[in-house]
This record gives C-alpha cells, sequence and structure tokens, in this order.
C-alpha cells in the first residue's frame, strides 16, 4: 500500500460513468405495465392509500392503467401529488405504499406501486398540454420562498386556483434537493428540471433565482408586499460530528460533494478518492458511499455506530449499497480524523449496547486508511433571522394545515418537523396550499 | 399410469387428445408434428370442391384479459386453400406412416347430393378413419349456403347426414354449429339420420372488438371487419353447456360425443370427459402454445386418473352427467354461509364490499389498517359465494354447510311454489 494520496478524476471511462449513473431502475413497457397493473386486488379502503403520506388513490390509478386510460392514471396521481413523477422514483415505496400492500405475504410480492406510478406519470412525456386548468385570476399574490418539492407544490396548488405565485429561489436552479441532492442514478436525464417545467405549465407563477430570504430579501418585506408567504427552505446546515482532523483536506460533507456531483456537466472531471470512509447511517450515507463507488473509488466503507437494525436507511437501501460493492461497517464510533494537511485516516472506537440502551465503549480501536472522508450524519435547519416564525425543536412550528405563529405566513417540507422526505414536503405544500386559498378567499380586500 | 386409449364411434387412438379442423391440421408438414409431439388424432382442415377458397388478411382477431394474451380467438378464415388432391395426398401419406393415429377429414361442399358423393369416395380412398361433416362454419362458408347454415336447420343436417351415411361405410362426425337456439334440434336430426358421432362446438358468432381510429371491427381487412368464429378459453363454458345437453338428452343416446372448445389443459379435457364427451379435440390451445402442451395434458390427465382410482377413460366418462340437472330439481334446503379464515385473510376487504354494495351486505368490518377484520354475518347471508369468489387468496373463504336438519325439497315441492306439486 503506498502512502500517497490517491483523489483524482477520470477513474472511469465515459462510457461506464454513463452507464454507472443512467436510471437505476428499468421503467416498465406498456405489456409489463398491464401485468403489474393486473396484479392488483383492487382492495376496499385500500391500506396502500393510507401509507402515502400524499394519499394517491393508488388502486384507482393502477386500474386506469390496466384499462390503458394512461392520461386519467397521472391525473389520479398528480390531483393528490403534482411531483408524482418525482416521487415514483425516489420514494422509499417499501416502507411506504408497498409495505402496506395486502400482497406482501410468504411466497408473494408487493405490486410495484412506484414503477406504475412511474409509467403513469411518463405519460406526461408526451402529453400536448398541462393537464390542470387554472381558476380565473384572483388578484391575490403569494410569496413561495424556496423552490423545492415543498415550493412548488404550494405553488401549483395556488396557481391553479387563480392565485399569482411569485418563488424566491436561492440558488440558480428549481427542483431542491431534487435537483441538488437525490442519488443522480435515481432522477437520471434531467428529470427535475423538466418536471418543475411542468409543474409551472399551469401558469401564474413567477421564478426569481438568485434571490435569499434573509440577504437579497426579508420577511418582513415580503410579508407587507405579498398576501401571504410560504417558506419551504428545507434545510441548510449539516450536523457537525465534533471530531478533530474536521478541517483536514478530503473531508467533506456529504450533501455538498452530492450537490457537485449533481451539477457536474462532465462527471469524468469529478475528482475522487481511492479509498473513502462515510460516516452516518441514513439515506445521505448510502447516497454518498453508492455514488463515490459509482464515480471509480475502490474501496468503500460506510461506518455507523450502532447496528444494521438502527440505521435510518431501510434495509433495501443497505442491501443496495451492499449490492454496490459498499462495504457497512457497524457499531464503531469515530473518535478523530488523522493526517497532515491531507486526511490519511479515519479512527473509531468499538462501542456496544449498554443496559441503558445508551453505547459504551469496548476498548478496541480500529482505524481505516482513507484519502476521503465523507460526513453524512444530518441536515439541520438555519432559521431566518429577522422576526422569523417561532420554533419547535430548531424547525419552524406549523400547525395542522402549515401555518406558522405569525398569521399570514405557511410553512412546509424538510424545514418543519416530520419525516425528510420529498413526498411528505410535497404533501406539505398541498395542504399549506389549501389553507392558504382559504385565508385568501375569507380575507376581503 | 392410467390407460389413456380412447375408442370414439369406432375410431381409435392411443389417447383422447386430437387437433380439432383448423390451420395446426391444414397440411402434412404441420400433422406430422403433432403426431411427432403426441397428439393422438387430427382432424384435418375441412376439404371442399375445387378451386379451392381464397383468404383475406388479416384473419385473427383476439381478446386479452387482464394480461393473459388469447383469453378468446376469433378468425375470419375459410376452409382450406389448397388444392383437393394435394390434400388427399397428403392425407393417404400420414395414415399409412401413423396407422395408430385417428385421422379423420373434415368435409364442407354445396347441399347437393353428387359433390358428396364424389369427395366422400376420393375421401375413402385416403384409408382415412372417419369423416366429420363441417355443419359449423358460421362466416364466409355460411353466406353460400353450407356450413352454419346447414348447421342451423335441422332438416338440412338430417338430410346431408342421411346422404353420407347411406355413400360411405366411414363412421360419420356431425360437426355443429353453437349459433342455434336449443342444441337439441341439429342433435337429435343428426342421431335420427344415423349420424355415429357428433363434434361441438364450432366457433361462436363474434365481433372480437372495435378499432376505435379506424372505427372498424377487428380483424380489419383494407378498413372494414366482418363478424367471425370465436373459441378459445372464453367459449369453454358454453361448449360445456351445449354437450351435456346432448349427454344427458335421452334421444341422442348411444352417439358418441367429441368435445370441443377452449380446451387447453389437461383438467379441460377431464371436464368435458365427465360431461359425456369420448373423446376430445383443440385449436386455440396449440395455436397459442404450440403442440407441446399435449406433453402436459397426457402427463396431467393419467396422473389425476390414477390418483382418483380410474383405470381408463370409460371410468369416469359422463360420470358428472347424471348430477346435471334442471334448475327446478336442486334441493332448496341445502344451505351454505361464507367463512373467512382469519389467518389466511390478508385484509383486502373485497369480500366487505361486494357484499356490501352488490350483495347482502353480510360482511361486515371492524378496525383499522393492518388490524382491520372482516366477518361473516350469518344471518344476512345468502350463500351466494360472490365474497368467495372475490378473494384473492385460495381457500381463505369457503363456503359451510349449514345443518339445519331440514329434509332434500326441490322447488316443485316447495309451498311457497304456487304451482307445487307435492308440497312437504
Ligand atoms: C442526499 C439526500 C438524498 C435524499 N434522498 C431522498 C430519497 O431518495 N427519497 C426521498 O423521498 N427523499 C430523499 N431526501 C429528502 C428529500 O430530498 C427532502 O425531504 C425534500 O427535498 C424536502 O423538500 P423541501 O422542499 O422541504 O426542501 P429542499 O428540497 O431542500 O428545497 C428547499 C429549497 O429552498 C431553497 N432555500 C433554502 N433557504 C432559502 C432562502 N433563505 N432563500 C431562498 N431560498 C432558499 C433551497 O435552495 C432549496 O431549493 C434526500 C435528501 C438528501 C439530502
Ligand atoms: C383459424 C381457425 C380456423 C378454423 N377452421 C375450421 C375449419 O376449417 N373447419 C372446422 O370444422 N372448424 C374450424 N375451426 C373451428 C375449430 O375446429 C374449433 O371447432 C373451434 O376453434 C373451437 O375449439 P378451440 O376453442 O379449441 O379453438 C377453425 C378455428 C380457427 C381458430
Ligand atoms: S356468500 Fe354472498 S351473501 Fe354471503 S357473505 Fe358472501 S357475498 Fe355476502
Amino acid at each position: 500500500m503506498t502512502d500517497v494520496v490517491d483523489i483524482r478524476a477520470g477513474r472511469l471511462d465515459n462510457e461506464t460513468l454513463a452507464e454507472n449513473f443512467a436510471d437505476v431502475h428499468q421503467p416498465y413497457d406498456k405489456a409489463g405495465a398491464l401485468v403489474e397493473a393486473n396484479r392488483c386486488y383492487f382492495c376496499f379502503d385500500a391500506p396502500c392509500i393510507a401509507a402515502c403520506p400524499t394519499g394517491i388513490d393508488i388502486p384507482g390509478f393502477i386500474r386506469s392503467i390496466a384499462t390503458g386510460n394512461l392520461r386519467g392514471a397521472a391525473m389520479t396521481i398528480l390531483e393528490e401529488n403534482i411531483l408524482g413523477g418525482s416521487c415514483a422514483r425516489v420514494c422509499p415505496t417499501e416502507i411506504l405504499c408497498q409495505g402496506d400492500c395486502v400482497r406482501n405475504g410468504p411466497g408473494d410480492r408487493p405490486v410495484a406501486i412506484g414503477l406504475l406510478q412511474r409509467h403513469a406519470t411518463d405519460y406526461l412525456d408526451g402529453a400536448a398540454a398541462h393537464l390542470f386548468d387554472r381558476a380565473a385570476e384572483t388578484g391575490k399574490s403569494v410569496a413561495v420562498v424556496g423552490a423545492g418539492p415543498a415550493g412548488l407544490a404550494c405553488a401549483h396548488g395556488l396557481a391553479r386556483q387563480g392565485h399569482g405565485v411569485t418563488m424566491f429561489e436561492g440558488r440558480a436552479k428549481p427542483g431542491g434537493l431534487n435537483e441538488y441532492g437525490i442519488a443522480a442514478y435515481k432522477v437520471a436525464d434531467d428529470f427535475a428540471q423538466a418536471e418543475v417545467a411542468f409543474v409551472a405549465e399551469v401558469g401564474g407563477i413567477e421564478m426569481r433565482f438568485g434571490t435569499t430570504l434573509g440577504a437579497e430579501i426579508s420577511l418582513a418585506q415580503l410579508r407587507s408586499e405579498y398576501d401571504a408567504v410560504f417558506l419551504g427552505l428545507g434545510q441548510g446546515a449539516v450536523r457537525d460530528v465534533g471530531l478533530s482532523g474536521e478541517d483536514l483536506d478530503g473531508v467533506h460533507n456529504a450533501v455538498d460533494y452530492i450537490a457537485q456531483l449533481r451539477q457536474a456537466a462532465d462527471l469524468s472531471a469529478l475528482a475522487v478518492g481511492r479509498r473513502i470512509v462515510v460516516i452516518g447511517g441514513g439515506n445521505t450515507a448510502i447516497d454518498i458511499a453508492v455514488q463515490t463507488k459509482r464515480l471509480g473509488a475502490d474501496d468503500v466503507t460506510l461506518v455507523y455506530r450502532r447496528g444494521p437494525e438502527q440505521m435510518g436507511a431501510t434495509g433495501h437501501e443497505q442491501e443496495f449499497a451492499q449490492t454496490n460493492g459498499v462495504r457497512i461497517k457497524h457499531w464503531l464510533r469515530p473518535v478523530r480524523l488523522q493526517g497532515e494537511g491531507d486526511v490519511r485516516a479515519a479512527i473509531f472506537q468499538t462501542v456496544e449496547l449498554g443496559a441503558d440502551g445508551t453505547l459504551a465503549d469496548t476498548g478496541g480501536e480500529q482505524s481505516l486508511p482513507c484519502d476521503m472522508v465523507f460526513k453524512a450524519v444530518g441536515q439541520t435547519f438555519v432559521p431566518i433571522t429577522d422576526d422569523g416564525p417561532a420554533l419547535a425543536d430548531g424547525r419552524i412550528a406549523v400547525d395542522e394545515s402549515g401555518q406558522t405563529s405569525l398569521p399570514d405566513v405557511w410553512a412546509g417540507g424538510d424545514c418543519v418537523a416530520g419525516e425528510d422526505l420529498t413526498v411528505q414536503a410535497v404533501q406539505d405544500g398541498k395542504i399549506a396550499a389549501r389553507s392558504i386559498d382559504g385565508y385568501l378567499k375569507n380575507s376581503g380586500s | 399410469m392410467a390407460d389413456l386409449r380412447c375408442e370414439i364411434a369406432g375410431v381409435k387412438s392411443p389417447n383422447p387428445f386430437w387437433l380439432a379442423s383448423a390451420p395446426p391440421t391444414d397440411k402434412a408438414y404441420n400433422v406430422e408434428r403433432a403426431f411427432k409431439a403426441g397428439w393422438g388424432g387430427a382432424v384435418w382442415k375441412t376439404l371442399g370442391e375445387d378451386p379451392p377458397i381464397v383468404n383475406t388478411t388479416s384473419r385473427y382477431g383476439a381478446v386479452s384479459l387482464n394480461g393473459q394474451r388469447m383469453a378468446g380467438f376469433n378468425n375470419i378464415e375459410l376452409i382450406t386453400d389448397r388444392p383437393l388432391d394435394v390434400n388427399l395426398r397428403e392425407i393417404k401419406q400420414i395414415k399409412r406412416d401413423w396407422p395408430d393415429r385417428a385421422v379423420v377429414v373434415s368435409l364442407m361442399v354445396p347441399c347437393e347430393e353428387a359433390p358428396w358423393k364424389k369427395i366422400l369416395s376420393a375421401v375413402e380412398d385416403t384409408g382415412a378413419d372417419a369423416v366429420e361433416l363441417n355443419f359449423g362454419c358460421p362466416h364466409g362458408m355460411s353466406e353460400r349456403g353450407m356450413g352454419a347454415a346447414v348447421g342451423q336447420v335441422p332438416e338440412y343436417v338430417e338430410m346431408v347426414t342421411r346422404w353420407c351415411k347411406t355413400m360411405t361405410r366411414m363412421p360419420v362426425f356431425v360437426k355443429l354449429t353453437p349459433n342455434v337456439t336449443n342444441i337439441l334440434a341439429p342433435a337429435q336430426a343428426a342421431k335420427a339420420a344415423g349420424a355415429d358421432a357428433v363434434a361441438l362446438i364450432n366457433t361462436v358468432n363474434s365481433i372480437v372488438s372495435v378499432d376505435l381510429d379506424l372505427m372498424a371491427p377487428t380483424p380489419t381487412v383494407d378498413g372494414k371487419g366482418s363478424h367471425g368464429g370465436y373459441c378459445g378459453p372464453a367459449v369453454k363454458p358454453i361448449a360445456l353447456n351445449l354437450v351435456a345437453q346432448i349427454a344427458r338428452d335421452p334421444e341422442c343416446s348411444g352417439m358418441a360425443i367429441s368435445g370441443i372448445g377452449g380446451i387447453e389443459t389437461w383438467r379441460d379435457a377431464a371436464e368435458f370427459i365427465a360431461l359425456g364427451s369420448d373423446g376430445i379435440q383443440v385449436c386455440t390451445g396449440v395455436m397459442h402454445y404450440g403442440f407441446k402442451i399435449v406433453d402436459d395434458m397426457i402427463s396431467g390427465l393419467g396422473g389425476w386418473m390414477d390418483e382418483k382410482g380410474y383405470g381408463r377413460l370409460s371410468d369416469f366418462h359422463g360420470a358428472a352427467v347424471p348430477n346435471f340437472v334442471d334448475w327446478q330439481d336442486l334441493n332448496i334446503n341445502a344451505e351454505l354461509v361464507a367463512r373467512i379464515d382469519q389467518d389466511k385473510c390478508i385484509k383486502c376487504g373485497l369480500c366487505h364490499i361486494v357484499c356490501e354494495d352488490t350483495a347482502h351486505q353480510a360482511i361486515s368490518v371492524s378496525g383499522t389498517g393492518p388490524a382491520r377484520r372482516f366477518e361473516t354475518i350469518d344471518a344476512e347471508c345468502v350463500g351466494c359465494n360472490l365474497c368467495a369468489h372475490v378473494c384473492p387468496v385460495e381457500g381463505c373463504i369457503t363456503m359451510a354447510a349449514v345443518d339445519n336438519g331440514k329434509p332434500y325439497m326441490n322447488w316443485t315441492q316447495d309451498p311457497r311454489n304456487v304451482n307445487a306439486t307435492a308440497a312437504e
């Protein structure tokens, strides 16, 4: 083993890279979709509907696929979830709809709801016109901050009701984590931008990029200029691991590197280490591990301080990482990162679960030599500084309609409590739009 | 394994599985392959007078059901489109090469004595085992006064069959069309004329679908469609009923039955035989999967017979016929209720919603989500079986007999029947 830092671009040829970052799922063709759609029992009060955070009428859209009514299927989905296309690609269906499919018994397998949803929403590709009509202009205006899933869902819901929506987005492109965060092979072929374009087709939505709340604009300003405000800010900061050596070269936040990867015009120009250590146990950890592996890293080890059951990543995601050649190590607590200038090794302490449920050191130490370390232990919300809404547990406090402590301000998505999932962000945006619509229709002016 | 040898109207074959008169039996090449694959017999594609007919393109339509291709199949083909002497030469050759297989020749010529006489003597010359008179083809030929146009008029059936019986020593099979109101009329006419066997069903008049872009029925020929003959698994229930009607008719007794219609598996064949068929014929099954399906038909039927202790076909031939009765002879006092096996239940709730929406509100739902529970309300259940049919889990909903202590009583004896003859 040489002791030279090995971080470089172009580990794989372009053809292999293109293959590695193409769609992970083979979409159904018409015949395949028909066979799968006919596996659905069309349950009474179907459990899958309750398991979908946006409450899509799943048996209903599947039946439409079976009858060859793809437009109807797409409508059924998008009516509840305007980002049904990305949800079909990114939802952890095994713990959502498919997890509650009645066909999970021994010797059976759940209906492939995600893939069928994708088949139905892919219909939009060839559709001539936007599927939803916009009501007559109401003359009301709403500011939506953040063009991620929550903001987009809210904006679409409001625009449909005839309200005028202005979106303020800090980044250069819309889509939020669909554009900057989700693993590249889940939303291949620039899908995030195509979907945003579809959402905007309804009309009445203006988008301003490079406009950050707290910098170019203030909440007070928005509240005075617009009839209502929706905050879909996501989580702008990453949680600290708190290790010595975090400032060494080669130590990165997973989300920053993924954003770079997602925006790279040429993946073969993106430098990646030969030996990688990932610290964390959630889906972000899985995503960075698999993506660095697919960029050509030789040896990728994901280290989590507890066992497989406690990991935030679903069983399906863990398995996916392992089949991609990622080694997963458990019961190791990171203690420090070692190196001079460049990181050379990550040092862990072996731990076990104490009787009281906390982790107890068992005295062993393990050193994993590496060229790059990725921190993936979670994101946190960055509160807005000027007279922002009240917080709860570090995120914006909202009631069940998404309304904050400020009467004309709503919030949803990752910046409020709840599952950090695309589909949940869409639901939050949708619910808030309904509530804002009611508020605007009741307020006289 | 059980003895599968079959004899129908004196024609012997090593098993009861024959190919029906259709494209699979159109020429020596196909029949040779079929016999190699193990088929017990073949009814040659219907011969007619020269010059041969001309077919259109396209010719076939199909119904796919829930992803199952060709659940129903239809065609607008006519009889053989090859010259008579070519067919006769090949039939002779095949019968010589395969003496143990049944070779039956299907015929259709105009309703006059001379053409029948001529073709019968030509067929006799081939050494074929029997002839089958095609009175069934519902399209094309019927417009020319043949096929179903004969089969739908019992007098014609009787007349032509009688001619044939006097003109040939070969056994005569009469192939019947299902496109009649009462199948017994043509069957009894065939019997009266001395037919050795009836073969049924031929195809059912049908339009399988409409092309909504072309605005024409399918299969479409240059923008237009015609009604065609329907066959395949979809027609099996129709065929079973017609076969059984004949099997239990005293006037038809003694006449053999060759069962046809939607047979694709050994189980289908066993059902036809149990309802009185002496042998069976297959067309769509092989047009969907090729000749190889006969392997499973042979081993499946033999295995099932072994299991049941049936040594030969005659051991269960017609065994279901005595249990095929008129509605009025059913026991009106027999009572069933639905039983839901909670261990097998996957909580799809279909039983509940169909009973609630369309039957008798006899399945209750309690709890929510994965904990919900569906139970029969015995007092409301009329035992219709709907829930058991919709339940996707095999054996989860069964219909349990209720011991109500009531004796057998049929509708003719029921006091609720104002015309009852013998109330108890
Ligand atoms: C690496 C990674 C992988 C993931 N994979 C999955 C997955 O596979 N499946 C899944 O369901 N979920 C996944 N998630 C979670 C999912 O992406 C989020 O739950 C979802 O994007 C939340 O949507 P949002 O609209 O609330 O926030 P975001 O998508 O974060 O969007 C917030 C938007 O607001 C903008 N913004 C923030 N602050 C300001 C400001 N002050 N002014 C103006 N604009 C601002 C941001 O630039 C961004 O565009 C993943 C998350 C990460 C980090
Ligand atoms: C394409 C096609 C052509 C047929 N041609 C004839 C024919 O020439 N003579 C005949 O008696 N029956 C003909 N039939 C009817 C079949 O012999 C058989 O009676 C019918 O298809 C029902 O059987 P099945 O359900 O197994 O297909 C034809 C059927 C098909 C599908
Ligand atoms: S048998 Fe009929 S009436 Fe009885 S529970 Fe089932 S569906 Fe309802």
